[in-house]
């Protein structure tokens, strides 16, 4: 095995263990996540998981349909409240200040629209204004220009295609110029070729403007191009945390989708945070 | 030559300061915006906000007419039965315009961006207020000219007064649309019905077409403990006796304070439990 890349995996599993303690209120510190849990009556979303995600760093979150991706993107947006414990942005804790933060943070799903009567450009002149953006149509106009929606400006928003939405959705997402920003399955049903786009633009904008991702997806391609680190989750669990290369040796696989079925599948490794030894919860159903 | 810095060629945004009045207040306009753009984008839309009013306004109008050739001299009484389906319409309007717009939001899936984004739900809902009046004024002041028109029926001679009923209708309906629009964000599109159909509850409480005294003893504190019905009594005071008591309107104000901070606790208490029940994430589906 490379030794690279296993000394790479323990590292990142040494960074889990070692984000539920530090100051999780550390305003440097985009995500820190610690002991975070969400449950639903007697079903578990998100079982006490702790993570951190250091400045400019794209991290994917991995796992089947109910493994607690959407409930963990929802919690650090502040949609919904954690059961008990902690999610920090840039130091504040979510739940009771997220105003302080907002602006600095921003948010896209295919499962969240515009509203679809207006047109793009209305559309991006209110978020421009509720995100407090100063120099409105110089920005609009830059990112139309950079997003290629320049000739939908002047379109109502419902009458787009999905690619087409999704970037425009995109381009909301980036009006604020987000230190921070979160992504629930980025191309979900996009063609190949605009889902390819959309990731280049997303790496683009990434590496220049030294911005965290944090992103939800079941694509696998999709993960191993844009994310430096993977967090696995399976039954509301961290299962493995590393980058996508580590995860891949550590299972002995060719590839990350061959790793991601062995853990929808229940063959997965023990979870990070588990003693050794203790069995796997049994998966809930989808 | 210069090359212009990002923020002037928009490749990086200024950031206007996120705190404060200021802050709040663009917010508040920039979803106003939202909410004129999509009324300007449909012409449909636009005659809908006259149409109901106006077929209301004719109604009652040409009742009072028919009451005013054949019945008591109550009953002919300056335009009551027609100044209190505009009144009506007033609280009646500006709820359905506070809760719709509301669902509005639920319908185009765009509440998860509106509460992802700075906007604090204060906010939201102070955009929502002042959207309700600015709705009522496009669809009233058309059919208050009309009912001058048609029937000579001048609702500014309730004169200064009026201005006072106009406020306590308006914040009675906006209390009456934080208890919908917080029970919609908490059971989803289901209870959309509340929106349309929670302002009818007090219509025979209020006393909109009757004195108070016609109640059963045991109603009538019910009715007075409700702002609207001081102003439905406001204003027969004044169109059948030329009076009108000032500690009236001193008690609906009262109790539209208590009524407001009461709408706008339950809205923040079924906020907090939609955030709990992770029904937010859901919203629109």
């Amino acid at each position: 095995m490379d030794e690279r890349v296993t000394r790479s995996s323990r590292e990142a599993r040494a960074s889990v263990a070692g984000a539920c303690g530090g100051d999780v209120a550390d305003a440097s510190v985009p995500v820190a996540v610690r002991d975070l849990t969400k449950s639903y009556g007697a079903v578990t979303a998100v079982d006490h998981i702790s993570f951190k995600l250091e400045q400019g760093t794209t991290v994917a979150l991995l796992g089947g349909n109910g493994a607690g991706k959407t409930t963990t993107i929802a919690m650090l947006l502040g949609l919904v409240m954690p059961s008990s414990g902690e999610v920090r942005v840039f130091g504040e804790d979510i739940s009771r200040n997220r105003g302080a933060v907002a602006q600095r943070m921003n948010f896209q799903s295919p499962y969240v629209d515009l509203p679809a009567r207006l047109t793009v450009k209305q559309n991006l002149t209110v978020y421009a204004g509720l995100y407090g953006v100063g120099n409105v149509s110089e920005r609009i106009a830059y990112i139309a220009e950079d997003l290629q929606i320049v000739p939908l400006l002047d379109r109502p928003t419902g009458k787009l295609s999905a690619g087409q939405k999704t970037r425009v959705g995109l381009a909301k997402a980036l009006l604020n110029a987000p230190e921070l920003l979160l992504l629930d399955e980025p191309t979900a049903s996009l063609d190949p070729d605009t889902a390819d786009w959309i990731r280049r633009k997303l790496k683009q904008y990434a590496e220049s403007r030294g911005a965290t991702l944090l992103f939800a997806s079941h694509n696998m391609a999709e993960v191993e191009r844009l994310a430096g680190r993977v967090i696995l989750l399976d039954a509301g669990r961290i299962i493995e945390d590393g980058t996508p290369a580590s995860l891949i040796a550590t299972y002995g696989k060719e590839t990350l989708e061959e790793v991601f079925l062995d853990v929808v599948r229940g063959r997965a490794r023990q979870p990070l945070e588990r003693p050794e030894g203790e069995a796997l919860p049994a998966r809930k159903a989808s | 030559m210069s090359t212009p810095s990002p923020q002037a060629s928009g490749a990086l945004p200024i950031l206007l300061p996120p705190t404060g009045l200021r802050a709040s207040l663009r917010r508040i306009a920039a979803l106003v915006k939202r909410y004129i753009y999509l009324l300007r984008s449909s012409g449909v839309r636009l005659v809908e906000l006259i149409y109901w009013p106006f077929l209301q306004m004719l109604t009652w109008g040409f009742l009072q007419k028919y009451l005013a050739q054949t019945s008591s001299p109550l009953a002919q009484g300056a335009g009551v039965l027609i100044g209190s389906v505009l009144l009506w319409d007033i609280l009646f309007r500006s709820n359905i315009g506070f809760s719709t717009t509301f669902i509005e939001e639920m319908w185009s899936r765009n509440l998860g961006n509106l509460l992802t984004s700075p906007l604090h739900p204060f906010e939201l809902v102070a955009a929502l207020s002042a959207w309700s009046v600015i709705r009522l004024l496009v669809s009233m002041v058309p059919v208050a000219v009309c009912a001058y028109v048609f029937f000579g029926f001048n609702l500014l001679d309730l004169g200064l007064p009026l201005v006072a009923f106009f406020a306590v209708l308006v914040l009675t309906s906006w209390s009456l649309g934080l208890i919908s629009a917080g029970v919609i964000l908490r059971y989803g599109l289901g209870a959309e019905e509340l929106a349309w159909s929670l302002a009818f509850l007090l219509l025979p409480l209020c006393c909109v077409y009757y004195p108070v005294s016609v109640l059963p003893d045991w109603l009538q504190p019910v009715a007075l403990a409700l702002p609207p019905t001081h102003v439905f009594e406001g204003m027969r005071s004044i169109l059948l006796h030329h009076t009108f008591d000032v500690k009236e309107l001193w008690w609906a104000a009262g109790l539209n304070v208590v009524y407001l901070v009461a709408g706008y606790l339950t809205f923040s208490w079924f906020l907090g439990s939609a955030r709990e029940n992770g029904t937010l994430v859901q919203l629109g589906e």
